[in-house]
This record gives C-alpha cells, sequence and structure tokens, in this order.
C-alpha cells in the first residue's frame, strides 16, 4: 500500500458559509465549517473520515468532487488541481471521482427509471449508443446485486438497501477511480449495512477503487478503512491506520469518541468518558484548540495559545495536540510503530 | 399462547397476546401480531428490531396512541401492575396514567417538543394535570426537573424555546418531562439515535442515574445492539410483528438461539483488536417481508439460513428454552425449545 502513488491530495483547504451574525452587523459571520484540512489519498486505499455533526466532514467531501467550491487551499488529483479547473476541463476529469450520499430516499430521482438514473452519467457524457448504454446499465444491475427487471421500475418500489445499491450502480457507471462514500449505511438497517459493506468491499476489489468513506459509526469504519482521519470543528485533530488508532486513540477527542461507542458485549464493561457540553457551533469555535471547552485535559496554553499543528508523533500516526506527549506519558523519542 | 411470565406477583407490565392491527385500502398491516412480554420493577427492559418490526407500535399500544383509524388493538392483554388492563380503560382513564404513571420519550425531540411554548410551561403543563399542585408549584418542579437532568442555570432555561437548544438539551428536555410525575415506567422509543454519540454518551448515562434515583422501570426501544447491550437487564427480540427470541441479556449475547438473532449479531462490523483481522461480515440474505403480505409459517423463513420444511408451514410459538438458575429464555423456533420438528416433519411426511 505504501508503494502506491497517491491519488488525491488536501492542502490547506478551508470551507466558510458565510452568515449574518445580527442584522444590524455588516460584516457577515462565517460558518467554518472546514478550516485547514490537509490530508492525502493513495490509490487503492479507504480513508476513513469520522466526526460528529458540525464537524466538516461531509463538506469536506463534497468539495473534493467540486459539488462546492471552497474558500481557499487546493485538491489536488493525480497531481493535478482541480479547483483552478472550468468547463470542459473539469467535465472531463469529473470522471473520475463520484458520490454515493447518505439518504437513499432523496437522492435519486423519483421520476426516472432505475435504468435512467444508472445510465444518466452515460448520457451526459455521451458513451456509446442507446443500445451500448443499456447493456453497460445491465451490466452494474448485476454488479450491485440487483435483476434485470428493475430496470424499469421506479426507485419508490425499493427498500433503502435497494436504492443504496442503485446510488452505488450509477457511482459506477463512468468507471471512476475514486469514491467518495457519504455515509452510505447510515440510513439503513444493521442486516443491511452489512450487504451493502460487503458489496462496497467486493467492487473496490474488483474495479480498484479508492474510497474516502465518511462516517460517524465507529465500527462501520474500523472495518472498512485502512487509515481513518478524525474531526472535530472542521479540523482534522489524528490520522492513523485503523488499527492503530482503535488500540491507541492519542487524542482525547478520539478516545472519548470510542469509549462512546456502545459495544455490543454486555461482559465488557468499558471505561466510560462522558464529556460534558455540547458539540460547539462552528459559527463561533472556541479559541485556541477548538476541543478544549470539552477536554479533560485542557490547560491555560490549550485555551490562549493559537491552535497546535497536526504533528506527526509516532510515524504514521498525525496528532493535533500540545499536550499529547504529557497525558500519554510517551518519551521524546518514540520507537517506530510495528505498522 | 403461552404466558412468559411464571409468577404474576411483581410484573409491573406484562403484556399477553397483543395485536395491533392498521387497515388500509392495500390491506392489513399486522403490525404487532402476538406480542408478549413482561417487565419487573427496576428493570430496564430492551425491545430490539429493525425497521418494520412493531416496537414502536408495541409502545404506542401501551400509551393508548394508536391512531384509531386507521390503527386498532385487536386482541391482548397489556396487565400494569398486575391488575389494570390498559386495553380496557376509557380514554378518561388512559388519560390520568399517561404522561402521570406511564410515560414516553421520542426518538426526535424536536419534533415532539412543543416550538411555540417555553420549555418551562411544557413541563409545568404535565406537572399541573396530573398533580394537584398550584400553578407556582409546578413551575418549581420544571426547575428541579431541569436540574435533576444536568442542564446548567435551570432557572433561565425554563424560559427557552426548544429551537434555542441542542438535541442533546432538547432530549433531556424530553426526560425531565417523562420523569416529572415520578412514572413507575417510561417508554423511551430510540431516544438517542438522532443524537451525535458522545451526547448519546451523555444521555444513557443520565437515563441510568435517573433510573436508580427515580427508581422507574424502562422499556428502550431501539435497532443498537450496543446500547441495549449498555442499558438492559433482559432483552426481546422482535421481527415482522411479532417477539422472536426473549432473554437475560447476558444470554442474549452469550447464547443466543434464534437465527434472527444470530444473524443480527453477525452483522456488527467486529475487528480483532490483536490481529487486526477484519472477517468479511455475515450477512442475513434477503428483506424483511412486508406486513401486509406475510410468509406462511414462520416469518424468517425466506431469509433463515437453518429453515426447515415445518418452518414454511407452520409458525412456531414462543417456547421456553430449559435453562439453568432464574433467567428464563424463549424462542420462537421449530430448532429450539418444546416445539419439536422432528415431529412436525413426521406429520408432513405422514400426510
Amino acid at each position: 500500500m505504501a508503494e502506491n502513488k497517491v491519488l488525491l491530495e488536501i492542502k490547506n483547504l478551508k470551507k466558510y458559509f458565510p452568515t449574518t451574525r445580527d442584522i444590524l452587523s455588516k460584516t457577515p459571520g462565517w460558518i467554518k465549517a472546514v478550516d485547514g484540512v490537509d490530508i492525502s489519498i493513495r490509490q487503492g486505499e479507504t480513508l476513513g473520515l469520522v466526526g460528529e455533526s458540525g464537524c466538516g466532514k461531509t463538506t469536506l467531501g463534497r468539495v473534493v468532487v467540486c459539488l462546492e467550491e471552497p474558500t481557499a487551499g487546493e485538491v489536488l488529483f493525480e497531481g493535478q488541481n482541480i479547483l483552478g479547473l472550468k468547463g470542459h476541463q473539469l467535465r472531463s476529469l469529473r470522471r473520475q471521482f463520484q458520490f454515493i450520499f447518505q439518504d437513499p430516499y432523496s437522492s435519486l430521482n423519483p421520476r426516472k427509471t432505475v435504468g435512467g438514473i444508472i445510465g444518466e452519467p452515460l448520457l451526459n457524457y455521451e458513451i456509446g449508443g442507446r443500445e451500448d448504454r443499456r447493456r453497460k446499465v445491465h451490466e452494474l444491475l448485476d454488479v450491485v446485486g440487483l435483476r434485470p427487471e428493475h430496470y424499469n421500475r421506479y426507485p419508490h418500489e425499493f427498500s433503502g438497501g435497494q436504492r443504496q445499491r442503485i446510488g452505488i450502480a450509477r457511482a459506477l457507471a463512468l468507471n471512476p477511480k475514486l469514491i467518495v462514500c457519504d455515509e452510505p449505511v447510515s440510513a439503513l438497517d444493521v442486516s443491511i449495512q452489512s450487504q451493502i459493506i460487503n458489496l462496497l468491499e467486493d467492487l473496490q476489489d474488483e474495479f480498484d477503487l479508492t474510497y474516502l468513506f465518511i462516517a460517524h459509526d465507529l465500527s462501520v469504519v474500523e472495518h472498512v478503512s485502512d487509515r481513518v482521519a478524525v474531526m472535530y470543528l472542521g479540523r482534522i485533530v489524528e490520522v492513523a491506520s485503523s488499527l492503530e488508532l482503535y488500540r491507541h486513540p492519542l487524542h482525547p477527542y478520539t478516545e472519548a469518541l470510542l469509549a462512546a461507542s456502545p459495544i455490543p458485549d454486555p461482559t465488557i464493561e468499558s471505561k466510560e468518558i462522558i464529556l460534558e457540553g455540547d458539540v460547539p457551533n462552528p459559527i463561533n469555535p472556541p479559541s485556541g484548540c477548538h476541543f478544549h471547552t470539552r477536554c479533560p485535559h485542557a490547560a491555560d496554553a490549550c485555551r490562549q495559545e493559537p491552535a497546535p499543528l497536526l504533528d506527526e508523533i509516532k510515524p504514521s500516526h498525525w496528532i493535533r495536540c500540545r499536550r499529547v506527549k504529557e497525558i500519554r506519558n510517551l518519551a521524546d523519542s518514540v520507537r517506530p510503530s510495528s505498522f | 399462547m403461552q404466558s412468559t411470565s411464571g409468577r404474576g406477583d411483581d410484573f409491573l407490565l406484562e403484556i399477553r397476546g397483543l395485536k395491533t392491527y392498521f387497515y388500509s385500502e392495500s390491506g392489513t398491516a399486522r403490525a404487532v401480531d402476538d406480542v408478549s412480554l413482561s417487565l419487573r420493577k427496576g428493570q430496564t427492559l430492551g425491545l430490539v428490531g429493525e425497521s418494520g418490526c412493531g416496537k414502536s407500535v408495541t409502545a404506542l399500544s401501551i400509551m393508548g396512541l394508536i391512531p384509531n383509524p386507521p390503527g386498532k388493538i385487536v386482541a391482548g392483554e397489556i396487565l400494569f401492575q398486575g391488575r389494570t388492563d390498559l386495553i380496557n380503560l376509557s380514554r378518561g382513564e388512559m388519560r390520568k396514567i399517561r404522561g402521570n404513571e406511564i410515560s414516553m420519550i421520542f426518538q426526535e425531540p424536536m419534533t415532539s417538543l412543543n416550538p411555540v411554548f417555553r420549555i418551562g410551561k411544557q413541563i409545568a403543563e404535565a406537572v399541573q394535570l396530573h398533580q394537584k399542585v398550584s400553578r407556582k408549584e409546578a413551575w418549581n418542579r420544571s426547575v428541579e426537573m431541569l436540574r435533576l437532568v444536568g442542564i446548567p442555570l435551570p432557572e433561565k432555561r425554563i424560559h427557552d424555546y426548544p429551537h434555542q437548544l441542542s438535541g442533546g438539551m432538547r432530549q433531556r428536555v424530553m426526560i425531565a418531562m417523562a420523569l416529572s410525575c415520578n412514572p413507575k415506567l417510561m417508554l423511551a422509543d430510540e431516544p438517542t439515535t438522532a443524537l451525535d454519540v458522545t451526547i448519546q454518551a451523555q444521555i444513557l448515562h443520565l437515563m441510568n442515574q435517573l433510573k436508580k434515583a427515580v427508581g422507574t422501570s424502562i422499556i428502550l426501544i431501539t435497532h443498537d445492539l450496543g446500547v441495549i447491550a449498555k442499558m438492559a437487564q433482559k432483552v426481546c427480540v422482535m421481527y415482522a410483528g411479532v417477539v422472536m427470541e426473549t432473554a437475560d441479556v447476558i444470554t442474549l449475547f452469550t447464547n443466543p438461539l434464534h437465527p434472527y438473532t444470530l444473524g443480527l449479531l453477525n452483522s456488527i462490523p467486529r475487528v480483532d483488536r490483536n490481529t487486526g483481522t477484519k472477517a468479511r461480515l455475515k450477512t442475513i440474505e434477503g428483506t424483511v417481508p412486508s406486513l401486509l403480505n406475510l410468509p406462511v409459517g414462520c416469518r424468517f423463513s425466506n431469509r433463515c439460513p437453518k429453515v426447515h420444511e415445518a418452518c414454511r408451514r407452520w409458525e412456531p410459538e414462543l417456547a421456553e428454552v430449559p435453562a439453568g438458575g432464574h433467567s428464563q429464555h424463549w424462542v420462537r423456533c421449530w430448532l429450539h425449545g418444546d416445539a419439536s420438528i422432528k415431529s412436525r416433519d413426521q406429520s408432513l411426511s405422514d400426510s
């Protein structure tokens, strides 16, 4: 995996949404949805992106596929900055990255047939004639576990899990390299979730796909991802391999997040870390380290000093915390992790 | 139809053979189709299942909140405190119990709180309705309840409107309302599904603390097996309108018998953190049958990996599994319990 080339590189990405804080103020306030994100994804990898509501993970996913224009920063796809592109150039590059939406009910056009929905990307890019498109759509139906007769049916005739399969087939239509999956299984029942997760994993092997997998369910992310990035209020606070993050979470937020996820085993007494307070508002984020208002280890420096940078504290394990060495009793020279 | 109790003495709630149907032009949806369960004082019963299994309709049936038309409780008993059958109460009598002795919290706190009234008033309203207290006393109780559920500066917060609070705060308000009259039983329908995981942890922690402080029993409805493992002492697994398995929580997770329960537990993504191996998820093939068109025989037969011919013909009853100790384990499956698959298969080949 380490030898694979970098497919996507995000550099200091920011996305701010304007908001008028009060009716009399002339300068709008800003919702800092994504506030300086640096991350890269290698070919064939699955990068999991976790965080709670308001952390910016969905906005980040949408900027990557050009559904939103960023406020600052770069997104390099195979070395090319896609954010500078317009019109025809952007259009031809967009085939390479696709999006799977969270809500299988609102992401399919209710007035189109399944065949029409899955074939629409092919039509947009004028790929093949009508017969070629029809054949391709049937191939895709088969690949996602749907049946040929579903071609002429409408979305409302299908269950949530089946609709998500339609969304996946549509995302595959143009043979993309990268698929951004935005909470693809959150709206589904547990027994259907596992079907869709297996499908996504099979498709990754079959078509050599790269995934940016956005979710809030930590056990799903752990299973699906090679590496995981944790976001809080617009910033990445920790990145590590899936195994490393779940075994040795370093950031206090990651630790609390993992502790908060209920384990389906009544015999295990998990360590209770109950964070005080609410997830803060991205309109008015706390000073310094955004997490200091809820952090059990917050010190004055955390409040007063500017936010720390993402630091590679162990090989391939990045963390944004000025106190991590003290909190975790890490020596200054750390032995490389075994991953 | 066998009762799941044995000794009917100290059961706070006992449901026997409940059937709640919904009538429509497309047919009759048998949302709850013979559900029996029981709950002791001080217990948390987890009602777990996926969409359409009937867990919410069961709760609404207990509360007398089934809209009629199109819904109707067509059979069964809901015995509260061993003596009152809630189904037979008049609307006035049920109103005295609802919000008072039995209360309910819902999944979406924004839609279940009235947006045009201040939260203090909403809590006070419940108190005034059920207890003979003055308006001032009811408002004081509001403040007390908000403090109890961990809302800071409750004397100020009682003047807030729901939209001024976060999701987690609103859910705390819902819990405050539900507990304001010291109910004996609280029904919680997916109380944390809409909340972030760290807020969920806060709310579940709060519910456990309050349960100890106030002595309320809880029926916790959820699809999340992790929440069940943390909160419940007893679990009922529901599927397509019936209970498929009932057991104490440890037995259910360590010795699940029903193939559906097994399937659910196997669907949960697990990673061996020692080796990092990620086993391919086992799935339950197929989908839940439509309540308008349930299969003949066992409702799970069309998806069951262990299906036999008998399963497709006859629906098994909820039968007790012989188990050591005091815990009771009930399963609705021809492979387990009293019902013997051999005798059924025998009569099949005889006919």
